[in-house]
């Protein structure tokens, strides 16, 4: 039973890591059309960022702040710079994103090296937390990484639905000239929206970093995890990212507790069965 | 007239060169090969430290020639390994060649020696069994001990001094902490200790959340074997679940490299008991000026030079004695100076080491327990020295052969 709660939170927690990388990705990938493989890269250059800041500064939240500022700096300079002469425009979005993740997986090869990288975090998250009415320890940390993939994607969620700003976004992505001849500068609210998304692809580095480590090749694993769970949960929607992390993390976790040795097969199953019955994702607009 | 004349001479020099190039050339082509990149990198680094020591330590010549060396990279998977070969022997030409770091690169790479019977290949740390126990090639030599070797002593120290009946094992999945966890297991199942759960985990590793929830809770200890960034991972995630059982350590989980690096997650190693080719604390005087010297080359480096470091350093050192015994002849694809490298007697920073008929060595292993240092750095107190282990443990060759194959479930520990 123990050993069943454990695996649940722990596919949890990994289920929020996914989700605050994935969340990024889909917001892009889903509302804007813009396919964008260069995801991963925002996640370990966002990772090493917040990493030389902390250790710097030595204050860890400066850390995800830079992580998450230096990020969303460098996604509102490509949208300008690159994707906005793309739109539209999907196997040269392919074809440029992929050369750019190459490109940056090299640079921070040879900024950062090979080793990996572990912070310090502070003091308050470190070791574990007696879980009231269990006999169980849990790592507190991994349980703060679950707070803040709720608290942010809530937020999302409000921006989304509730505010301005989403109502732009949404509207912009159904009919493009439509928002312009209301006289809306479209571009901007592009911006603002890669800006965004990838702010939390570099958020989610730091974030990411802390729990486990940070070495050259994560880029790759996050972006094939970010494919998969909105893939699954749906492209587009905040609901169907967080939906998908879950399924994701969970199938993860339970496979390695409960069958080692094809527990990695799990997660690829999931995809295939949804590609099968649901191609569009289980919240995904058809 | 006159440069006809030199391009003649330049013309005649190279067809000369090209015949006889084994006593014409006035340089030896070493290469190297290490992790360095991947989970493995620091050790990597490590391990090519050692091989520039050595030939700084003979001048860069011997035998009144000079000393070239590249370095190919890999990242711990065999494949990586032998493209690192391939350029190195195959593009820059290289003679010797010092290498690889990790298990499974050191089968492929013996594989590959014997494509190339005009190379002589030392292995650098690599250390699965079958690299040279079974099936060896005649032109690979490993002046480094395997897996095994590595904990002789380590079994019975857990069992009979610590207590622990029984352990849960964490190990990488692959043929070298096969080859560890099999030299630790034999004596300690031998002595009636019990293994109830092994865990085999990706070499790479990140999230080692699902296996330390699966540990179970009535084992004594847990034995750990994972290296580079996968150890640190490990440790400080146990420490972050909450984890308190006490651990014993395969060597290259508190290596220096660990047992170095930043962050809280070296603190659980403190008591932890090992076994190793090197003792931090050790006080005979080949490991002291070692150190050193070590200390000098590279100021940047880790405080105690690693075992990685080591056992890089003792096959360049050893390809470079056997060179210079034969006045660096390495004609009629190198037989003099292979011959030289099988009957060397070599006195090394972990005592003095030798090979056996398969080219593997013969060499003291240190038991020790970590403790850390009034300045509060982390190292390895030596406890006792067990002397001149071989690779079949002191079994005689055809017993040891009968245990079959290290593998996931060799030994049984039934």
């Amino acid at each position: 039973m123990s050993l069943f709660i454990l695996t649940f939170l722990n596919g949890m927690t990994l289920a929020a890591l996914y989700f605050l990388v994935a969340a990024g990705f889909s917001l892009i990938f889903g509302l804007m059309r813009n396919v964008n493989l260069a995801h991963g890269s925002f996640f370990l250059l966002g990772g090493y960022i917040g990493f030389e800041a902390a250790a710097a500064s030595g204050s860890w939240l400066l850390g995800v702040a830079a992580g998450f500022f230096a990020i969303a700096l460098v996604g509102m300079a490509l949208q300008v710079t690159v994707f906005r002469w793309l739109a539209g425009q999907e196997l040269r979005q392919t074809l440029v994103t992929i050369a750019i993740s190459v490109i940056a997986a090299d640079l921070m090869l040879a900024a950062w090296g090979a080793q990996s990288y572990q912070f310090d975090m502070p003091e308050i998250f470190w070791g574990a937390l007696d879980l009231p009415g269990l006999d169980l320890r849990y790592s507190r940390y991994r349980l703060f990484i679950l707070l803040v993939a709720v608290v942010i994607g809530v937020a999302l969620w409000l921006i989304l639905n509730k505010s301005r700003l989403g109502l732009m976004i949404r509207a912009g992505v159904d009919n493009r000239e439509m928002l312009e001849a209301t006289g809306i500068n479209v571009q901007a609210v592009f911006v603002l929206t890669f800006g965004l998304g990838a702010g939390l692809a570099g958020l989610a580095g730091v974030i990411g970093g802390t729990a486990l480590s940070l070495s050259p090749g994560e880029d790759l694993r996050y972006l094939l995890a970010s494919l998969v769970v909105v893939i699954v949960g749906g492209m587009g929607s905040v609901g169907g990212a967080a939906l998908g992390a879950i399924l994701v993390g969970l199938a993860d976790s339970f496979g390695l507790a409960y069958s080692p040795t094809y527990g990695v097969v799990y997660t690829f199953v999931l995809m295939i069965a949804i590609l099968t019955w649901r191609p569009q994702g289980l919240l995904g607009r058809a | 007239m006159k440069t006809a004349y030199q391009n003649g001479t330049a013309l005649a020099l190279v067809l000369g060169l090209a015949a006889l190039p084994a006593f014409a050339q006035d340089t030896i082509q070493f290469g190297a090969i290490a992790t360095l990149e991947g989970p493995f990198a620091v050790l990597g680094q490590e391990g090519i430290r050692g091989v520039e020591m050595a030939i700084a330590q003979f001048g860069g010549t011997v035998a009144g020639k000079e000393i070239t060396l590249e370095v190919g990279s890999s990242n711990a998977q065999p494949d990586t390994a032998i493209a690192a070969a391939r350029k190195l022997v195959e593009q820059d030409g290289a003679a010797i060649v010092v290498g690889p770091l990790s298990g499974s690169e050191g089968l492929a790479i013996r594989d590959y020696a014997r494509t190339q019977p005009g190379v002589t290949f030392l292995n650098g740390a690599s250390a699965a069994q079958d690299t040279t126990l079974r099936n060896p090639a005649e032109n690979f030599f490993r002046w480094n001990p395997d897996g095994a070797q590595w904990v002789a002593g380590l079994g019975e120290l857990t069992y009979n001094e610590m207590g622990y009946e029984s352990v849960a094992i964490v190990a990488e999945d692959y043929s070298f902490p096969y080859t560890l966890v099999f030299g630790f297991m034999q004596p300690y199942c031998e002595l009636g200790g019990r293994v109830p759960e092994r865990f085999w985990v990706p070499l790479g590793t990140k999230d080692y959340s699902t296996v330390i929830a699966s540990i179970p809770q009535d084992v004594d200890a847990i034995f750990v074997t994972l290296g580079g960034s996968d150890a640190v991972n490990f440790l400080s995630q146990y420490q972050q679940a909450g984890g308190d059982k006490p651990l014993v350590a395969g060597s290259i989980t508190v290596d220096q490299s660990i047992l170095s690096s930043r962050g809280r997650a070296k603190e659980q190693l403190i008591g932890t008991p090992t076994a190793s080719p090197v003792a931090d604390t050790n006080t005979d005087a080949a490991w002291t000026s070692f150190v050193s010297a070590y200390q000098e080359q590279f100021p940047d480096g880790l405080p105690i030079p690693s075992l990685f470091a080591q056992e890089y350093y003792i096959s360049t050192l050893a390809a470079l004695t056997a060179l210079e015994e034969v006045d660096g002849d390495l004609s009629d694809d190198q037989a003099a100076f292979r011959a030289a490298l099988s009957a060397l007697e070599l006195q090394t920073p972990a005592g003095m080491r030798s090979l056996d008929e398969n080219r593997q060595v013969v060499t003291d292993i240190f038991l020790s327990q970590i403790i850390e240092t009034d300045e509060g750095q982390l190292v390895s107190q030596l406890i006792s020295t067990v002397p001149q282990v071989n690779q079949t443990l002191g079994f005689d060759r055809e017993t040891f052969l009968a245990y079959g194959e290290v593998g996931r479930d060799n030994p049984s520990c039934d």
